[in-house]
């Protein structure tokens, strides 16, 4: 388990401390077996324009590697916020967890998660989980790598 | 230093390298077979767009089209909410297979890069490459050592069998594996993000119109460029109004707009990237097949080189007895300096110190390059043995030894002797040796017995020398040395033929039955060697175990082992040899001598020998079946009593295998020695030798000397000169 403090950029935009309610949130996922080497994935939250709001977090070792990960490369430029770890491998599973303010929450914000795998063909938003209450407790399927990512 | 980096930075690596090579030489052929599976781009000018719309009318659900270097297209797209890629005819945008990536490839892709261990693997590989640069490096200044200079390095390699074919592979194989090595660590170095990137970047547009449904075959960005410019057009995501096409050519990245079909950003590869993206082309072929294959060859050749390397490595360590211990350097009164390039040369100061400790000697040994007179301080005898290396040069355990003798004040008091060891066949034949005894010379070094030399590792010669050691010395010396645990077989003689008893010259063919010996032994590599003309059976005589060694007159295919002996009159094993009757045994080993051997191809051939030097002559001209143009000079006493193979020479000529033979004898009212018939024969000698023929002589050394004289005669007005024939391996000599 992957603990993410609010040490996130993110978080300042995301949850105003004090004033506002905010919501701890775990987010499992889970990859498919597709036999290839360790995914780079990047979880980021756009909002209701599709324009990016915040980095999550981020799977892979390279950052020469970043730009697979096209919609959120193109957006943030690769610059990361520091919040980094290995590439996921094939099957396995990853969890983050992460507060959100209460007002995100039914206003058209998205959780999507870009996959990247060597040798393979890139996943840009291959999992686009809309930030609704409907969402949490329920299992969304991804399209290319990501076999289900469940939020609570 | 050089040949030790080289020998340990090789048998260090050797194992990374053997897996480096086979599965860059497994990669190597994947661009050639890409080629193969791609189909062929008909129209030259197809635009990127026009491909994506034919592509789209089959996969509408098309997410991204990608061009490999090989000129591969793939489509990726969802059908059904199933993602599918497929390989695509330009020509029609169908797909004419599917498309996976090969697990199998992947797999060596990784064991070549990384051991399949990450980025430990990695880093592993990269010294595995940093280490390949060296030996390959290190190997070309060894070559031109070895070979005389940088201007001969080119020369047909000499020595044994391992050594050459390590040589003949380096120097085919050297300038791909540097450039392979070097660009492997370039590529490396960007693996771990230590160069520096311009990968394009174009900034992503603020605003886009919002329209969406421009067919791509519509769209001018994409119309402009040629499919042969394509990387990778990716398509927006369904639905997604705010996305763009995104683009990547040889030259750089865009974004398009999906309504308008505008570039709304572009930013070119820069030079690093494309640096970068050449070195890979030069390392792995992909988008050059040719070169790929070329390239696996190449690196085909680092196998070859650490296996015959490991090979080398451990004959020279097998041939290396561990030392009788001996004494402190000021305790000694014998001291022995070896001067060693592949360590045999150390078995042979084994066995003399063994030899002289026997004698009650007190012994120190140390390399050449260890000289320190002041410690020698109870020395009475300084005995140097002396291997050479290449065109003279000191071998490396001497390094430095010239430079502190010559600093002597005053020459040590010990006297010195001096044993050179070396092969007669480089024109330097115990040249460093020759160097030392100068020197000594020079500085009033007082010498012990004059110098001596050892061809070819012979025991006879060493045990001559050690006669005559002890001799110096005062007591008895015997100095049996084995180069090599022989395996020795028991040979029976089936028939003897003999000559010259007329004239006190006792001369005889003798004949021997092949030795049988069970599949065991000969997988246990104890068997009866396959051997051929010119190869050398070593006989132990009883009573003895310093082997002598005889030329082969006969190889496998004749189906018996055959020598030519003639009897010395104080001569151990050729009095024993000479006195077998048929049906007797003599215990005997096969000893490869492959530098003495007509080169393996159809160019013509000069045979020129004396006396009992008739034996490999007369065995080459035996298994000549292919019937190369070949001819004899033979030099007899009288022709009724020393022709050896006299009535065979005249059936060789009938079944042409021999195209003419001149014979010359020196006890007729007209004497003739074989370099006088060389020089009657002087237009066609040169003529010859001028065609390409290969000349090998075999004989005692005056006879050597003699044609060898006549040769430079002869060849000299053609601009020929035998020293280079024999730098080129076209004239060989087997001297006795």
């Amino acid at each position: 388990m992957k603990k993410i403090l609010t040490a996130l950029a993110l978080t300042t935009a995301l949850v105003m401390p004090g004033t506002v309610m905010a919501r701890n949130v775990t987010l499992t996922g889970i990859l498919k077996n597709y036999g290839g080497d360790g995914a780079y994935l990047a979880v980021y939250i756009t909002n209701a324009n599709g324009s990016y709001v915040g980095t999550l977090w981020l799977a892979g070792g390279k950052s020469k590697y970043y730009n697979s990960l096209s919609h959120w490369y193109r957006a943030t430029g690769g610059a990361t916020s520091g919040v980094t770890a290995a590439s996921v491998g094939s099957g396995r599973s990853f969890q983050i967890t992460f507060d959100i303010a209460d007002a995100l929450i039914d206003s058209g914000y998205q959780i999507r998660i870009d996959a990247s795998v060597e040798n393979f063909r890139d996943a840009p938003s291959d999992i686009i989980i809309p930030l609704t209450s409907e969402s949490f407790g329920t299992a969304n399927s991804g399209r290319r790598y990501i076999r289900s990512v469940f939020l609570q | 230093m050089i040949r030790a980096l080289h020998k340990y930075t090789g048998l260090l690596a050797s194992i990374l390298l053997l897996v480096l090579a086979l599965s860059g030489v497994a990669l190597s052929v994947i661009p050639a077979w890409d080629k193969l599976q791609t189909p062929a781009l008909s129209e030259s000018g197809l635009s990127v767009g026009e491909l994506a719309a034919r592509i789209a009318t089959h996969y509408p659900g098309v997410e991204q089209i990608k061009r490999a270097p090989s000129g591969k297209i793939t489509a990726y797209f969802y059908a059904d909410n199933e993602p599918g890629a497929v390989v695509v005819d330009p020509a029609t945008g169908q797909g004419v297979s599917d498309y996976s990536f090969s697990p199998v490839v992947r797999w060596i892709k990784d064991l070549h890069r990384s051991l399949l261990l990450g980025d430990g693997g990695r880093l592993t590989m990269a010294a595995a490459a940093a280490a390949l640069f060296l030996l390959s490096a290190s190997g070309v200044s060894l070559i031109a050592r070895r070979m005389g200079g940088w201007r001969k390095a080119l020369a047909p390699a000499r020595g044994p069998f391992a050594s050459r074919m390590h040589v003949d592979a380096g120097r085919l194989s050297i300038p791909g594996l540097i450039l392979t090595s070097l660009t492997a660590l370039y590529m490396a170095l960007g693996s771990f993000e230590l160069l520096p990137q311009d990968t394009p970047q174009p900034v992503f547009p603020a605003a886009v119109s919002g329209e969406t449904g421009l067919p791509t075959s519509e769209m001018l960005a994409l119309g402009e460029v040629p499919v042969s410019q394509l990387r990778s057009l990716t398509f927006p995501y369904v639905g997604d109004a705010t996305d763009v096409f995104t683009l990547s050519t040889n030259s750089g990245k865009g974004y398009i707009d999906q309504g308008t079909g505008e570039m709304l950003a572009w930013d070119s590869a820069g030079i690093w990237q494309k640096i970068y993206e050449f070195i890979y082309l030069l390392h792995t072929g992909e988008g050059a097949w040719l070169w790929g294959l070329v390239l696996g060859l190449l690196v085909l050749g680092t196998a070859v080189l650490a296996t015959t390397g490991i090979f080398m490595w451990w004959l020279a360590r097998r041939a290396r007895p561990a030392l009788p211990k001996g004494v402190a350097a000021n305790k000694a009164d014998t001291i022995i300096l070896v001067g060693s390039e592949g360590g045999s040369t150390w078995g042979f100061a084994g066995t003399l110190m063994e030899g002289l400790m026997a004698c009650g000697h007190r012994v120190h040994t140390a390399p050449m390059s260890r000289f320190t007179p002041e410690k020698y301080s109870n020395a009475r005898q300084i005995i140097v043995l002396a291997a050479t290396y290449g065109d003279g040069k000191p071998p490396a355990s001497a390094k430095g030894f010239i430079d502190k003798v010559n600093a002597l004040q005053q020459a040590p008091a010990a006297r010195l002797a001096v044993l050179g060891f070396g092969d007669r066949q480089f024109p330097a034949y115990c040249a460093f040796a020759e160097q030392v005894v100068a020197l000594a010379k020079e500085k009033g070094w007082q010498s012990l017995l004059p110098m001596d030399t050892v061809n070819c590792q012979s025991p006879q010669d060493f045990s001559r020398w050690g006669y005559d050691l002890g001799q110096a010395l005062g007591h008895d010396l015997e100095l049996s040395h084995l180069a090599m645990q022989q395996h020795t077989h028991r040979l029976k003689l089936v028939s003897r033929r003999d000559f010259g008893l007329e004239l006190q010259t006792p001369t005889a063919i003798l004949r021997f039955a092949l030795p049988r010996t069970g599949l065991l032994a000969r997988l246990g590599g104890r068997g009866w060697k396959r051997f051929g003309a010119g190869d050398l059976l070593g006989v132990i005589p009883e009573t003895s175990n310093v082997a002598r060694l005889y030329s082969l007159a006969s190889g496998t295919r004749d189906g018996f082992v055959e020598i030519c002996v003639r009897k010395h009159s104080h001569g151990l094993c050729s009095g024993q040899l000479f006195n077998l009757a048929v049906g007797d045994e003599i215990s005997a080993f096969i000893r490869p001598n492959p530098s003495f051997a007509p080169a393996k191809n159809r160019k013509p051939v000069i045979l020129i020998g004396a006396g009992t030097g008739i034996g490999p002559l007369a065995g080459f001209v035996r298994a000549n079946h292919r019937q190369r143009p070949m001819r004899l000079y033979f030099g007899i006493r009288h022709p009724a009593a020393d022709f050896l193979y006299g009535q065979e020479i005249g059936q060789w000529q009938r079944e042409g295998k021999l195209e003419n033979a001149r014979i010359a004898a020196s006890r007729l009212q007209q004497a003739a020695y074989v370099q006088d018939i060389l020089r009657l024969d002087a237009t066609h000698v040169a003529e010859q030798v001028k065609n390409g023929a290969q000349i090998l002589v075999c004989g005692g050394r005056d006879m050597a000397a003699g044609v060898l004289q006549a040769l430079h005669e002869i060849l000299a007005p053609h601009g020929l000169e035998p020293a280079r024939l024999k730098a080129q391996g076209r004239y060989l000599e087997d001297v006795y």
